[in-house]
């Protein structure tokens, strides 16, 4: 009989008498499910926000801003540098020329639909191009804006979450009124945050000339980019940097997921410690409860390792139920749970789902795995510590 | 007492003391003992005398403070806790006087249980079961939980338990002390039957005369000392 069939033997047993503890083990899970659940459902928001941010964001797509900007907020490119921009090497080309849009970014107040406050949205000035430079851009209901018209399409979260962008309906944006005439998705991408018009409309009502802020450029190939960043960043009449999107997006995401992140993490490590102590109050009971029952076991022959183990196996058994039910009801409470925060690098909302993904359930296991083996490791140590001849009179 | 067999379990100047605080209380005052193979030897004393004591010193679930215990040849004293463990699984059988079953556990896994730790199949454990039950009269109940089995079904279960290795000497602790008397008296009635029929060792602690009187040899320990004579 091997040591480990003799550890799953007591485990076993240990497991079966189960039902006996059900108050204090039910007590025990629960918190762990808690645990599991607030942290999958926090980092889900993180999860879903750094989707919006990237999915969108092709290695193919190039984005071209002055040198220097951090955001779109703070670049400038005139006419001219958006010229060149169109000419440059390693750009794909459909009939109408190379695939590549200049867009004015600016923000304009609109109430939440759920508490009525004004938060700022996003307002995008597109050429035709942007359609094509970007992937996966649909209209699902109404029709395109007309080129030259004061008309808008709005993305499928903005709609969703602030008042008043319904089709049919019009919007005071500067000193003029908008149709609104459709609603695109984005592949739940960071653009069905925003508001899209045509930037040569845009740019006299934002005063802003012949002025953008940034270039949108589809590639040949991903592997095109360089030729068009050399050629971009060497040019003595230009001033700028060049990102793909990917990148771009990667970067303006990550102050806001790891802030996310870091809360998530920073009230689950709190609430797990709540939990640690109910898991080693549980163990610490299940331990004195059958005092007896181990010293039994110790008597007739079954070593220290399998106490220990059998214990530990108990405490892991209830934190993976547990950890499992936590997961699960995050799942089912949160997976695409439609929010909208702001993002620091735009000062302007992204709305996105919460999304629970695999590798995020695969790490709240683990965390419950952890929560079982303290909250058991040190009633194990102290069922195989027990003087067997004091414990058999118990 | 059939003195010409050579001792299987032989106490030589053991001392226990415990601490109870700062005080130091002396249970056991060099004592010596011999209990050959097949003998059925009974262990009176009064409450608190040490018998208990003595019988966890032979059993390896305790250490003696001075002296040396040593058990068909082998110095239980001087062996490791694992040492232990496992020699107690080889070599001896206990039964308590609370039954010491496993609530969640039937009466033929209950009786396993011991089987766990040698390189038996699952064949053989389950013929070793049976065995055990037939021994004890209690075939028809392996399949029942000890909570529906009577206080004296229990520790019928108990003492198959405890033979079902076929171990070398049984320690029983007041066996019958929870029992009334009539299932004491069968439970003491399968403990002669084990030792004159199958020739097992046994070394009982009792309080009851009654059950003394079943055993083959009475030895009476009071004030750290055992005698040959009831305590005064």
């Amino acid at each position: 009989m091997s040591t480990l069939h003799r550890i799953l033997t007591i485990a076993l047993f240990n497991l079966r008498s189960l039902p006996e503890r059900k108050g204090a083990a039910l007590t025990a899970a629960v918190g762990i499910a808690g645990v599991v659940g607030v942290l999958v459902g926090v980092l889900a928001i993180a999860e879903g926000f750094r989707r919006a941010m990237t999915v969108s964001g092709s290695p193919e797509v190039a984005i071209v801003l002055r040198s220097g900007a951090d955001s779109e907020m703070t670049s400038g490119l005139d006419r001219d540098a958006v010229r060149t921009i169109g000419d440059a090497p390693g750009l794909a080309r459909n009939e109408a020329g190379t695939l590549v849009s200049a867009e004015l970014f600016v923000i304009i107040n609109l109430p939440k639909r759920s508490t009525g406050t004004d938060a700022n949205v996003p307002l995008r000035g597109v050429e035709q191009g942007a359609f094509a430079v970007r992937d996966k851009i649909e209209i699902v209901a109404g029709r395109r804006f007309e080129t030259g018209r004061n008309e808008i399409i709005v993305g499928a979260g903005a709609a969703r979450a602030f008042a008043g962008l319904d089709i049919g309906r019009q919007i005071k944006i500067g000193q003029n009124m908008w149709d609104i005439v459709g609603v695109f998705t984005a592949n739940g991408g960071l653009a069905e945050s925003e508001i899209w018009a045509d930037a040569a409309v845009l740019q006299p009502a934002y005063h802003r000339n012949n002025s953008f802020q940034s270039v949108y450029a589809r590639l040949a190939s991903a592997d095109a980019f360089h030729s068009f960043k050399d050629a971009l960043t060497t040019d003595p009449k230009l001033n700028v940097k060049v990102d793909r999107l990917s990148d771009f997006y990667a970067e303006q995401s990550s102050m806001v997921t790891q802030f996310i992140t870091s809360i998530g993490v920073f009230i689950a490590g709190m609430m797990a410690l709540g939990a640690l102590f109910g898991a080693l109050n549980t163990m610490y009971s299940a331990v004195a409860a059958r005092t007896r029952e181990i010293a039994t076991l110790r008597a007739l022959g079954f070593g220290s390792g399998p106490v220990v183990c059998s214990v530990l196996a108990e405490s892991m058994v209830l934190s993976l139920a547990g950890g499992a039910v936590g997961a699960a009801a995050a799942y089912l409470l949160f997976d695409g749970f439609r929010a909208s925060t702001i993002n620091w690098q735009t000062f302007s909302q992204v709305t996105f789902s919460f999304e629970v993904t695999l590798p995020l359930l695969g790490r709240a296991v683990v965390f419950a795995t952890a929560i079982g083996l303290l909250g058991g490791l040190f009633p194990a140590i102290r069922a195989a510590r027990l003087p067997i001849s004091s414990g058999l009179r118990e | 007492m059939n003195t010409d067999r050579p001792p299987l379990v032989r106490i030589s100047g053991v001392t226990k003391n415990f601490k109870r605080g700062s005080e130091e209380v002396h249970v056991l005052a060099g004592l010596d003992l011999d209990v050959p193979e097949a003998e059925f030897l009974a262990l009176m004393g009064p409450s608190g005398s040490g018998k208990s004591t003595l019988l966890n010193l032979i059993g390896g679930l305790d250490r003696p403070t001075r002296g040396s215990v040593q058990i068909g040849g082998d110095r239980v004293d001087e062996l490791s806790d694992r040492q232990l463990a496992a020699w107690r699984a080889r070599h001896i059988g206990f039964v308590f006087q609370f039954y010491n079953l496993l609530p969640a556990l039937t009466a033929e896994r209950n009786i396993e249980l011991p089987l766990l730790l040698t390189g038996l199949n699952k064949a053989r454990r389950k013929q070793q079961v049976a065995a055990a039950l037939e021994a004890v009269g209690l075939a028809h109940r392996a399949r029942h939980f000890p909570r529906t089995l009577s206080g004296g079904e229990q520790q019928r279960v108990g003492i198959a338990r405890a033979i079902v290795t076929d171990p070398t000497v049984l320690l029983c602790d007041e066996p019958t002390g929870d029992l009334d008397r009539k299932s004491g008296d069968e439970i003491l009635a399968l403990l002669q039957s084990l030792n004159q029929r199958h020739g097992k060792t046994i070394i009982m602690v009792t309080h009851d005369p009654h059950a003394s009187a079943r055993a083959s040899r009475t030895v009476y320990l009071d004030k750290g000392q055992l005698s040959n004579t009831p305590v005064a």
